[in-house]
């Protein structure tokens, strides 16, 4: 079974960086949430494994800060 | 206008003599309830010889359509019962569906049955007629002299339960009289009055949600598809449907939100404009039934409460986005009534029927869960849920993964009864499909198909292989279809119930589920298999 790759995997981190926050430059806040739910989407259909995907859902979770802060 | 089938008492009240007798009359058993699951639950035991009585408190069908679409489980149930053809003749049969957000057809699609079944994938009927055929087929039995009566106008307004009986006192237009009865079926409706005379729970979920539903008349030239709208232009924010029923009806199911005055919203001034903000201003239509409904997904913590069976809506109640109320309502007293005669005729204990409750209660647990997601897909909850939801639906339009996700009601289909303690052997590298707890799947045979041939009693179907024509296992008698596949039309029964296997024995049960399978015949194998089935023998649990 294959597990949720926690180790460094892109190849060109900066730039993936750089073209993720490019994307959203220009759209209001709403756009840019609609914008991320399309990525997940697609993401998670990339993905495709269930039990990756409860992986990636329970560290996204766990690593929410306990206060919001912006 | 002539009058609708739902405006004719079917079965009006007539005096029966247990109102003029003595002391309160002793029934086998009594239904409490007309509609679909209380009539279909009736005419089985019928069929069984099993004296019933229905009691319904008041004499028509179903006012008005509310349940439209059939699956094909139920179909193959409503054969097994013997009245199958009348609702496929005159249902109508659809296959294509259309998904529209705002403005455009995102994706459509067909749900493709698969060949090889009699039955199709799914009919749109009116639960008037639904109810009328039950009743017709309530008639022909009594007329082939089988015990089963239906008393028009008789209200339960108080049960008792005695050790082995229960007691209900019915309130006609002429008074009121005291039945009893051995067992008891609650087929009495969402608001089940039995239940709440019972002091029993009916816990969920309360979605906060109105839906108008009309169902129109009119001459018009939409395909017979169903069509559903998320957030369409004249429907802003809701949802939208319309499907197809016989007879030039058309139901139309508008969401309309939770802070609404719901007497205005039904009158027809304010629903035509409504209608005709969707159907277009120059279609003509007539309006047949309003309603509006909310609803909730909850079911009872068990389905019997000493002689006191629920079957049908009084037990279980889901959202109608998927259409499985009366699907699965009708697949509960096809689950009960074959262990319920056993249990009536001591060849079987009384813990057979908690094999109800476990199979049933399994299978309401599905249904609620599906019909949750689609109810939350359609009608999101929060701002997030309603943005991944334009999401996929903008998503759909292009990209085919996007399309599994979009949820406008999940089609109902039979629950397998994985687990169950009735399930006996099973032979792994046959196909899933048929394994033990399943519904068995149709074939065709050389004449006719395979599902004519099985049900209302214990079966042997022997694939390839021989077996004896039939076998008494503790005074139930179990009897043998023999099928040899070079002699079929095609490959279905082979690939359903081989696979790679070159023959096999199935044991299957009254409701056409599959008990036991094997690969060839072996008499303490089989008794064993039945032992199991007929909850005379408790297998060992491995966890
Ligand atoms: C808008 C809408 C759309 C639906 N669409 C679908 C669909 O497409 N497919 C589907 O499968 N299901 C659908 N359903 C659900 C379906 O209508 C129900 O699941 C079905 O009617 C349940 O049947 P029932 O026999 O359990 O209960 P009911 O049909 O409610 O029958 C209960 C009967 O009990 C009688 N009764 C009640 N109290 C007493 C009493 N005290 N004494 C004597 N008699 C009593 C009532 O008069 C009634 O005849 C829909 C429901 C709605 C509201």
């Amino acid at each position: 079974m294959s597990q949720l790759v926690e180790q460094p995997n892109l190849n060109d981190p900066d730039g993936f960086y750089q073209e993720l926050i490019d994307s959203h430059t220009g759209l209001s806040d709403a756009q840019s949430t609609s914008m991320n739910a399309r990525l997940v989407l697609i993401l998670a259909n990339h993905i495709g494994d269930r039990a990756v995907l409860a992986e990636a859902l329970a560290l996204a979770k766990e690593t929410m800060p306990t206060t919001e802060r912006s | 206008m002539s009058k609708k089938i739902f405006e004719v008492p079917l079965y009006p009240y007539v005096r029966s003599a247990d109102q003029d007798a003595p002391k309160a009359v002793r029934h086998k058993v009594v239904v409490v309830g007309a509609g679909p699951i209380g009539l279909a639950a009736a005419i089985e035991l019928a069929m069984n010889d099993i004296p019933v009585v229905v009691v319904d408190d008041n004499d028509k069908v179903s006012w008005g359509s509310r349940a439209v679409c059939y699956a094909k489980r139920p179909l193959e149930i409503l054969d097994r019962i013997g009245c199958g053809d009348q609702f496929v003749d005159k249902g109508v049969q659809w296959n294509v569906g259309k998904v529209f957000f705002d403005e455009r057809q995102v994706y459509q699609f067909d749900l493709l049955p698969e060949d090889g079944h009699k039955r199709p994938a799914f009919i749109n009927l009116q639960q008037y007629y639904f109810e009328e055929y039950l009743v017709d087929r309530v008639k022909e039995l009594q007329a082939q002299g089988k015990p089963i009566e239906i008393r028009g106008n008789n209200k339960v307004v108080a049960l008792d339960q005695g050790e082995d009986y229960a007691s209900v006192q019915l309130e006609t237009p002429e008074g009121t009289y005291t039945i009893e009865a051995d067992w008891v079926i609650a087929c009495d409706g969402a608001a089940s009055p039995i239940r709440s005379m019972l002091g029993l729970d009916f816990v969920g979920r309360v979605f906060e949600d109105n839906f108008l539903i009309a169902d129109v008349i009119m001459d018009a030239s939409f395909p017979t598809e169903r069509w559903f709208w998320f957030d369409p232009p004249f429907n802003r924010g809701q949802s939208a449907l319309l499907h197809k029923q016989p007879d030039n009806v058309w139901r139309i199911d508008l969401q309309l939100g939770w802070d609404i005055d719901k007497e205005e919203e039904k009158k027809e001034e304010n629903v035509i404009p409504r209608l005709k903000a969707m159907l277009g201003e120059d279609v003509n239509f007539e309006l047949e039934w309003v309603s509006i409904y909310t609803f909730q997904c909850r079911r009872m913590e068990q389905f019997r409460k000493g002689r006191v069976i629920f079957a049908g809506d009084s037990a279980h109640q889901v959202s109608p986005f998927g259409a499985r109320g009366a699907n699965s309502g009708l697949q509960d007293t096809d689950n009960l009534i074959w262990k319920l005669k056993l249990v009536m005729e001591n060849k079987a204990p009384l813990s057979l029927l908690d094999t109800y409750d476990e199979e049933r209660i399994y299978a309401a647990d599905e249904n609620i869960l599906n019909s949750s997601r689609s109810t939350d897909f359609i009608t999101p909850k929060s701002n997030m849920s309603r943005i991944f939801r334009n999401a996929v639906l903008d998503l759909a339009e292009k990209a085919a993964f996007a399309r599994p996700l979009v949820n406008s009601g999940r089609l109902s289909v039979p629950a397998v009864y994985d687990g169950s303690s009735l399930n006996g052997a099973d032979v792994p590298h046959m196909p899933k499909r048929t394994r033990p707890g399943a519904p068995a799947s149709d074939a065709p045979l050389e004449k006719g198909y395979l599902l004519e041939q099985l049900g209302n009693k214990f079966q042997l179907l022997a694939i390839n292989c021989d077996v004896p024509v039939s076998l008494d296992v503790d005074g139930i008698t179990i009897e043998s279809l023999s099928i040899n596949t070079a002699q079929l039309p095609d490959k279905s029964l082979q690939e359903r119930y081989l696979g790679e296997a070159r023959s096999a024995i199935y044991l299957l049960r009254p409701d056409q589920h599959i008990a036991a399978r094997f690969v060839s015949y072996d008499e303490a194998s089989v008794q064993e298999a039945m032992r199991i089935a007929t909850g005379n023998l408790t297998q060992e649990v491995t966890a």
